[in-house]
């Protein structure tokens, strides 16, 4: 399977020295791929906020420019123009680190992320191993973040995001593992191509699971906890601001972006779609995860610290750990031909272990209210 | 059996907010669309009828800020002529002291609220533009007698007969507030 890149670069080879046929290609699939993913991000700013507005009957920004679009960039200049204030006792070099060690990672992510038929910069054979790898890191500057700025709040937030992320890793990963059992590689072109049926539809507990951690580990709704704006102000970037928030805050749509993109290759069948180009179908099938993430964010009251940790080991791991048994077992007994038999098979246990762990589900051995 | 616990208030607190899709918004796009406000709103810019007026500051007195000033002479029988009649709407505070005290109902309040100024002195208002006009009237606050011309206040509200297209005023009254008929 050769990538878009892999061609431009085999036809400069004709023309330029090799070096040179290998590092141009490469640096303008780069710079093809942030301007992607920022103008996305300008486009994911505003529909939250319009959809955000509409869910509370609101209408959201609508002035500037047409029904508000040029909003986000209104807001960007104005954050850019802002004074850069570092706390007095803060750490300064962790402080200035720590944006960029949040930001990064997120935009290392889309290099595995299949936007349309061989439109990827890297087809790893490991790609999604690298996904869970990179995007762990962000955290450490989150971490970072929060004790280079000498705040209780903060710090508070840090301690946080260490144990939600920890916590809910081990689920996205076991249920990444489903996905791959059945698709037979890590390699993310690989996962999209075996998707004849959406994944979605063999393994909906796989999805549930996936869908809830990784709106923990992309620190949403109901799962923003080190951002609780009526608990602890706002979290590690409590000290930030000017270009340095502008950082954190489009590393945070930016992972909304990644999560939205690896939930479209993994259980949407990527770029694949009657009809229309498949450019499309991802943009569409990114916008519809990100509009469920809105959804649920409009909706659902933030938990509690106790709740989200046990909702992670209690409730997501167990499920995560059998969704993985039952696929494997499938997996091994169904032939290729028969995955209409999975279809049905795991929606059935799928109904079956939500409604049994929701009748087990206690905090605090059924003393404390879920 | 607790059928919450099976996910069911996620799914009905999820199928209220999606319902909210269908809404109108609640905003009023205030410079485009107005409501219409209190008939009794104790508005900026008081009204000052020249007539009724016989100069005797009771207004000037009840004002907590010291803020009406008053200039009279005599004329030659019982009456006083006023000269000058002086409002700095910058330090009223619209507590409607001088309109309540008045005795012949010469003041009133009034009925607009969009009286932002570029010049400081702009906002002192004299005889002339105390007086009523068309974009100038007087509010019903303390004065009952002029409450039966002006509209009733209302909210606006999606009009769905208007091809959804179109908001109209719904007074207050009807009770209908919300129910995005």
């Amino acid at each position: 399977m050769t990538t878009l890149l892999d061609q431009f670069q085999l036809w400069l080879k004709g023309f330029w020295p090799e070096w040179a046929a290998y590092i141009v290609p490469a640096i303008a699939g780069i710079l093809v791929i942030i301007a992607f993913v920022l103008t996305i991000v300008i486009f994911y700013i505003w529909w939250e906020r319009r959809l955000l507005g509409r869910f509370q009957i609101r209408t959201g920004p609508n002035r500037c420019g047409p029904e508000g679009i040029f909003q986000p960039i209104a807001t960007a200049v104005k954050i850019l123009l802002k004074e850069d204030i570092v706390p007095d006792k803060a750490d300064k070099l962790i402080h200035f680190i720590a944006p960029i060690i949040v930001f990064v990672p997120i935009l290392m992510i889309f290099a595995v992320i299949p936007i349309s038929e061989g439109a990827i910069l890297v087809d790893l054979n490991v790609g999604i191993i690298y996904v869970v790898a990179i995007s762990s890191i962000s955290i450490i500057g989150i971490f970072m973040a929060s004790w280079a700025s000498n705040n209780k709040y903060s710090l508070i937030s840090g301690m946080r995001s260490i144990a939600q992320m920890v916590s809910y890793e081990l689920p996205v990963v076991l249920s990444i593992v489903g996905v791959v059992l059945v698709a037979g590689s890590f390699s993310m072109l690989k996962i999209v191509e075996a998707q004849t049926i959406p994944f979605i539809l063999l393994q909906p507990l796989g999805f549930i699971v996936f869908f809830l951690g990784a709106l923990a580990e992309m620190n949403r709704s109901p799962f923003d906890l080190l951002e609780a704006d009526s608990e602890i102000v706002a979290g590690y970037h409590i000290e930030y601001s000017g270009m340095k928030f502008a950082m954190f805050y489009l590393g945070e749509y930016g992972v909304a972006l990644a999560y939205a993109g690896i939930i479209t290759t993994l259980f949407l069948s990527g770029w694949q779609g009657p009809g229309l180009p498949p450019i499309i179908w991802f943009l569409i099938k990114i916008i519809a995860v990100f509009t469920l993430i809105v959804w649920m964010r409009a909706t659902l009251p933030r938990l509690r610290v106790d709740q989200l940790m046990s909702f992670a080991w209690k409730g997501l791991l167990p499920m995560a750990v059998l969704n993985l048994v039952i696929v494997a077992v499938e997996v091994l007994l169904i032939p290729a031909s028969m995955q209409w038999v999975m279809f049905i098979l795991n929606f059935a246990f799928a109904a079956v272990l939500i409604l049994l762990w929701s009748k087990l589900f206690t905090l605090g051995g059924g003393r404390v209210e879920v | 059996m607790k059928f919450e616990r099976y996910g069911i208030g996620i799914a009905r607190g999820m199928a209220l907010t999606f319902r909210h899709l269908f809404r109108s918004p609640i905003t009023v796009q205030y410079p485009e669309q107005k409501l219409v406000t209190s008939r009794r709103i104790r508005g900026n810019e008081l009204v000052w009828f020249p007539e009724k007026c016989t100069g005797c500051a009771t207004c000037a007195k009840s004002c907590p800020q010291g803020n009406i000033v008053i200039v009279t002479h005599g004329d030659e029988g019982s009456k006083f002529i006023v000269d000058k009649f002086e409002l700095d709407s910058g330090r009223c505070m619209f507590c409607g002291l001088c309109v309540e005290s008045c005795p012949y109902d010469a003041l009133a309040m009034g009925l607009n609220y969009e009286c932002a100024k570029y010049r400081r002195g702009d906002l002192v208002l004299s005889k002339e533009k105390l007086t009523v006009a068309a974009d100038h009237q007087p509010s019903a606050y303390y004065r009952p007698q002029f409450e039966g011309k002006l509209p009733k206040q209302s909210l606006l509200l999606w009009n769905k007969a208007d091809g959804g297209q179109k908001l109209r005023f719904l007074p207050l009254s009807t009770r209908k507030r919300g129910s995005g008929a």
